[in-house]
Order: C-alpha cells, then sequence, then structure tokens
C-alpha cells in the first residue's frame, strides 16, 4: 500500500510535468472531457430536477394522501366512449359516500369550470373555478397569505364568496389589499375572503393552486353549471395517512358499487383516481427523458475519451526513448504502466473538474429562468468519478504498450 | 568472486525471414573489481552482448549467471530489479530525462528502488558529489555541456552501488579532452573498487582498461589482459 502511494505520487508529478510540457495539445485534448463531463452532470441535475418538480407539483395539487372517485379515468386502457357513457357522479353520490365510507379523514365535492375573473379593468383569462365545500381545505396543504376559506354556512348557502390562488391575485391585485374587494366572475360578483400563498409549479402549466378560484359548490351550480346536464362532480377523498391509501381506496370501490347498486357482474361506473398513478406516469416519461439524455451526453464523452486514448498513443510513442531509459534504470512494467494511467486519469479528472465548474455555472444561468437544476453533492462525485474512469479506461490500451516495450528497442528508437 | 559467468550464449534474432545470429558462442567470465572493455567491429555482437550482460536482453540459449542468480530465465520484472539494484549503465548518448535537472535524474533508479524522498536526495547530492557536478544539480541536460551529461549519467550509474558498471560508448559523443575526463572518472570509480565494463570500438579507449575482450562475427576472437595499460589523468580545471 505504502509503495502504491509512493509510485502513485512519483506517477502524479510525472504526469504533471508531462502535461505542463504540452500545454496547447493537454488542453485541447481535454476539451472534450470537459465538453462531455459538464454535459452529463447539466443532463443528469436537470433530469432530477425535473423529476423532483414533477413530484412536487402533483404533491401540492394533489396530495399524496388524496384518491379522487371521478367519472373519468385519468389513465388506463378503458376506451373513453364507454367512460363517456357512464353515469355521472351526483351530489347525492357524494352525500351517501360521505355518510357510509367509515376510513377517510375527509370527504369533498368538486367540479371545476374555466372562467375569465375581471376587478377594475384587469381581465385574467382562464381561471379554474373550483366548486367545492369548507371540508375542502381539509384535503390540501393550502396556505393563506391573508383571509380564510369559506365556512359551512356559507358553503350551504351559496354564497358568492371566493378564495383566490397566489398568481390570479397578483394580476388582480398588483398593489395587494385583495381581501374584501368584490371581483367579477364571469359575470357575478364574488366577494374575496382569502388569498393563497404562490407556490409556482413546473408541471400542468397553470392547472396549479396559484391558478384557481375556489367557490362554494353551491354557488357553482346557481352560476356556471347546470346541477342536471353535465353536473357531474368528482369526489376527493383524503386517507388519514400515506399508509392507509389502499385501504381507503378499497372501501371507496365497495361503497361506491352499493351506492350505484352494481350487480356483481357489472363494471365499476366510476374511476377512482390517485396521485400515484399519475406518478407513475410522469416516472416513466422521466426514465425516457433520462435515457435519451445520458445517452447523448454520454457520446459526448465517448468522443472526449477516444481523445484522450489518441493523444496517449501520441505521448507513449514520443516517449519511448524516455520508457527505454526509464526501464533500463529499473522500472517495471506495473510502473510505466502506472505512469500513463496516472497521465490520463490526471488529465481526464482536470477535464472532469473544469467541466463541473463549467456545468455549475450553466446551472446558475438556467436557473434564471425558473428552470429548477442544482449541481448535488452526487453531481460532484459523478464528475469526478466519470473522469477518472474515462481516464483510466482510454489510458489502458496506450499504458499497456508502453508497459511492454522492450527496452533495447526503446532506447534505439529516434 | 565471478559476478559474471555466461556459457555458450548465443542470440538469434529474426529479421523477417532470415536469422540472424548475432552471437553464436560466447563463454566468458568476469570477477570483481575488475576493467574489462569489449570490443569488436559493427555486427561483431558486441551491443548484444551488452545488452545481455546488462539485463535488458536474454539470451536465445546459454546460461547468464549474475552474481549467482540464473538471469537467463528471469522474468521481466525481476530483470527490471536487476538493472534497478545491480547494474549501472552509461551510454553513449547520455540517455537523461530532457525535463529533469540533474538531480532528478540521478535520483530516478532510487524512486524505483522505493527509497524514500529524504535518503534519495541525500545519495543523489552524495553520487554528483563524486562526479564533481555538486554546483550543477538543478540543471537540466540542455544547460550543460556533454562532458557534464555524461557524469550525471557516471553519477545516476554510481548511485545505487551497483556490482557492475556497464558503459557502452561512453566518449562516443564527446571531444577528445572531455573523453579523456570521463575515463578519469572510470579511472577513479575503478579504483574505488567498482566493476567496469566498457563497450567501444575505439582501440585507444579500450586501451583504459586491464582486459580486452575481442569479438568478432559473434565469437569471442580473443581474450587478453593489457600489461601496459593508459591511465587516464584528470585534467586540472
Amino acid at each position: 500500500m505504502e509503495h502504491f502511494l509512493f509510485e502513485l505520487k512519483e506517477g502524479l508529478i510525472i504526469a504533471f510535468n508531462a502535461i505542463r510540457a504540452n500545454k496547447i495539445r493537454s488542453i485541447l485534448t481535454t476539451l472534450g472531457i470537459v465538453i462531455g463531463v459538464a454535459s452529463v452532470v447539466l443532463m443528469s441535475t436537470a433530469i432530477k430536477g425535473i423529476d423532483e418538480s414533477f413530484q412536487e407539483s402533483a404533491t401540492s395539487i394533489m396530495g399524496t394522501e388524496n384518491i379522487f372517485i371521478d367519472k373519468w379515468a385519468w389513465f388506463g386502457d378503458v376506451p373513453w366512449w364507454e367512460l363517456r357513457n357512464r353515469r355521472d357522479i351526483s351530489m347525492q353520490d357524494y352525500r351517501d359516500f360521505k355518510a357510509q365510507a367509515t376510513l377517510p379523514s375527509a370527504v369533498v365535492p368538486r367540479t371545476v369550470r374555466r372562467q375569465t375573473t375581471t376587478y377594475g379593468d384587469v381581465n385574467v383569462d382562464g381561471c379554474f373555478i373550483i366548486g367545492t365545500n369548507q371540508d375542502y381545505i381539509q384535503t390540501t396543504d393550502l396556505k393563506f397569505t391573508e383571509g380564510r376559506f369559506f365556512s359551512e354556512i356559507e358553503s350551504n348557502a351559496a354564497r358568492r364568496v371566493c378564495v383566490i390562488g397566489g398568481v390570479i391575485a397578483e394580476k388582480l391585485f398588483p398593489q395587494g389589499n385583495g381581501v374584501d374587494q368584490v371581483i367579477k366572475i364571469r359575470d357575478k360578483k364574488y366577494k374575496v375572503i382569502g388569498i393563497n400563498d404562490k407556490q409556482g409549479s413546473f408541471l400542468f402549466g397553470d392547472f396549479n393552486p396559484d391558478n384557481m378560484i375556489y367557490i362554494p359548490i353551491e354557488a357553482m351550480f346557481k352560476d356556471f353549471q347546470s346541477r342536471h346536464r353535465g353536473g357531474g362532480i368528482s369526489i376527493s377523498v383524503r386517507a388519514p395517512t400515506n399508509q392507509m391509501v389502499p385501504a381507503v381506496k378499497e372501501e371507496a370501490i365497495s361503497v361506491m358499487r352499493r351506492i350505484r347498486g352494481l350487480k356483481y357482474d357489472e363494471q365499476d361506473d366510476f374511476s377512482i383516481n390517485q396521485q400515484a398513478a399519475l406518478l407513475d406516469m410522469i416516472n416513466q416519461q422521466v426514465g425516457v427523458i433520462q435515457i435519451a439524455g445520458l445517452f447523448i451526453t454520454g457520446l459526448a464523452l465517448f468522443v472526449g475519451a477516444i481523445g484522450i486514448m489518441n493523444i496517449m498513443f501520441v505521448s507513449v510513442k514520443e516517449r519511448t526513448r524516455e520508457i527505454g531509459i526509464r526501464k533500463a534504470i529499473g522500472a517495471k512494467k506495473r510502473t510505466i504502466m502506472g505512469q500513463f494511467l496516472t497521465e490520463s486519469a490526471f488529465i481526464c479528472l482536470l477535464g472532469g473538474l473544469i467541466g463541473l465548474f463549467i456545468a455549475v455555472l450553466g446551472a446558475k444561468i438556467i436557473e434564471q429562468y425558473d428552470f429548477p437544476v442544482s449541481v448535488q453533492v452526487d453531481a460532484v462525485v459523478l464528475a469526478i468519478g466519470i473522469s477518472l474512469l474515462t481516464g483510466v479506461l482510454s489510458g489502458l490500451a496506450p499504458a499497456w504498450t508502453a508497459a511492454k516495450m522492450d527496452p533495447v528497442d526503446a532506447l534505439r528508437y529516434e | 568472486m565471478n559476478i559474471i559467468t555466461i556459457e555458450h550464449i548465443a542470440k538469434i534474432y529474426q529479421v523477417g525471414t532470415e536469422e540472424v545470429q548475432a552471437l553464436r558462442d560466447v563463454s566468458l567470465t568476469i570477477d570483481k573489481n575488475e576493467y574489462v572493455a569489449i570490443m569488436g567491429p559493427s555486427g561483431s555482437g558486441k551491443s548484444t552482448l551488452m545488452n545481455i550482460l546488462g539485463c535488458l536482453d536474454t539470451p536465445t540459449k546459454g546460461l547468464y549467471t549474475f552474481t549467482g542468480k540464473h538471469v537467463s530465465d528471469m522474468t521481466d520484472n525481476d530483470l527490471a530489479s536487476i538493472r534497478n539494484k545491480e547494474i549501472g549503465f552509461v551510454f553513449q548518448t547520455f540517455n537523461l530525462l530532457a525535463r529533469s535537472d540533474a538531480l532528478h535524474n540521478v535520483e530516478l533508479p532510487l524512486i524505483y528502488a522505493g527509497i524514500g524522498k529524504e535518503e534519495r536526495r541525500e545519495r543523489a547530492r552524495e553520487a554528483l558529489t563524486k562526479v564533481n557536478l555538486e554546483d550543477r544539480m538543478d540543471h537540466r541536460p540542455n544547460e550543460l555541456s556533454g562532458g557534464q551529461r555524461q557524469r550525471v549519467a557516471v553519477a545516476r550509474a554510481l548511485v545505487t552501488n551497483p556490482s557492475i558498471i556497464l558503459a557502452d560508448e561512453p566518449t562516443g559523443n564527446l571531444d577528445t579532452k572531455t573523453g579523456e575526463d570521463i575515463m578519469a572518472l572510470f579511472e577513479t570509480l575503478y579504483e574505488q573498487g567498482n566493476t567496469i565494463i566498457l563497450v567501444t570500438h575505439e582501440e585507444y579507449i579500450a586501451e583504459h582498461a586491464k582486459r580486452i575482450i575481442r569479438l568478432r562475427d559473434g565469437l569471442v576472437e580473443k581474450d587478453e589482459i593489457i600489461e601496459t595499460r593508459r591511465v587516464a589523468q584528470p585534467r586540472q580545471i
């Protein structure tokens, strides 16, 4: 071990001198590795960033403990025309479900429409109007900048009150003080009673709490949605804990079948949607991006490695005489091999560190555009690991050529 | 005591389809503290013999015993170890590492012997002092004259206290006077008890040795003791 460290140290000194002696060439050679490592690090952190914000967005909108009883299935292979022919889920279904389900910590009705919202002369198009009741707040982790959610009385009485998301609030009330103001949703006047914190979301574009307006579901039926035609809702069910989700889902299916009066041989005419399914899909897509991205960046690294191998072969050829001298005065095969491996690993490591530095800079720049990337410790380890590995692998063949040279021939080489 | 014993050594090279017999059948012994010159015209096999004696190459046939060890069937790594510890090379073209200073060049064999930095430095300085280069230690080969370079090479050969010093045309690239200086250096080393093998084609240089082995066509032509040998005197600088 001591001997190994000794040889490593000597190898490093030799490598350093060799690199210093061929500055331009070393820089050009290293460039391939710099680009390779920079792109691998940047790509892997970007992918990780995308993945994390996907998960985060999905959680912030739906919560991992929520399941959604819906007419429509988010995923799956039931054809849409069969889904279309299902019965709508009604408010009566909701009330029955709430009465019969024992496991959930909260059960709320939920329905969505898109409307334009106006305050003064400011219009915000395409707001997501969520009709729900007072219990909705228990199925989310919404935070309030100001005000509160609507109460049971307001909900049951179909009062025209609303809670607005952070982005909409920013647009309607650039000066703040939105609470107690009256805004128009389409042509109906609603009083703002609460404003949510801005969350920011990378996934789903606009469909996130920042662009939502919550109103009592009865008000929704009164103003924007017929109770009869197209009056279907979905039911959000909150499990008390994450572990309880499967049990809550089982119970939900049997309760819904009972409510719907389905016979044992009839198919469910509703769907149980949950975030896990969405996450599965996200993970699949991220996986594809990951493989494609790493393949392309891996290619850049591979080209860099070929460059290193090439230059190491040149270096070995050029230094044939030096190898002869070293062998004549007692360098073993292993020592010569180690010398050239150290040299190529060292060049690659330098390249890797420069690449890492560029990647960190690149990440800082990209971050300015709200794209979630940040270089973490594991990326640093990745960069160093990859560059060392590339160095050793691409140095292997040249180093072996050097090690097995015949000292007599090498000394005679001009 | 015999340092070198070679018995019926032959070396055959394959050049294309043709076999070249560089050495046909050479036997000789060299004792401790001998001063031997190996002579011969080009093509006589003296370089091949030197390579084999220096453990840079192994014979095709025959037995080579070096300080009691059978060298003929050693692995490359064992040979490297012998070269490192037991043999000091001095080449015609000096063969110094161009990018390293004199001190580091002399240190190099000790690095391969795995000797620690402090001791290495100390011994390298000592060796350079022996060849009167104590004030040139931090000079690179291209900052030194030919004679000085060869003296660095001699210091490098000495630094491991080898059993033999093997010099291949050590004065070949030097002018007469500088050559004489190097020969005087060898004279001193010889007087201090070192074993020196000189490979040369110059009669004048060979006459510095005590014994001349003449090769011709891969065979020993003559092996003679020199009665009135030339003794090189160091120049007064």
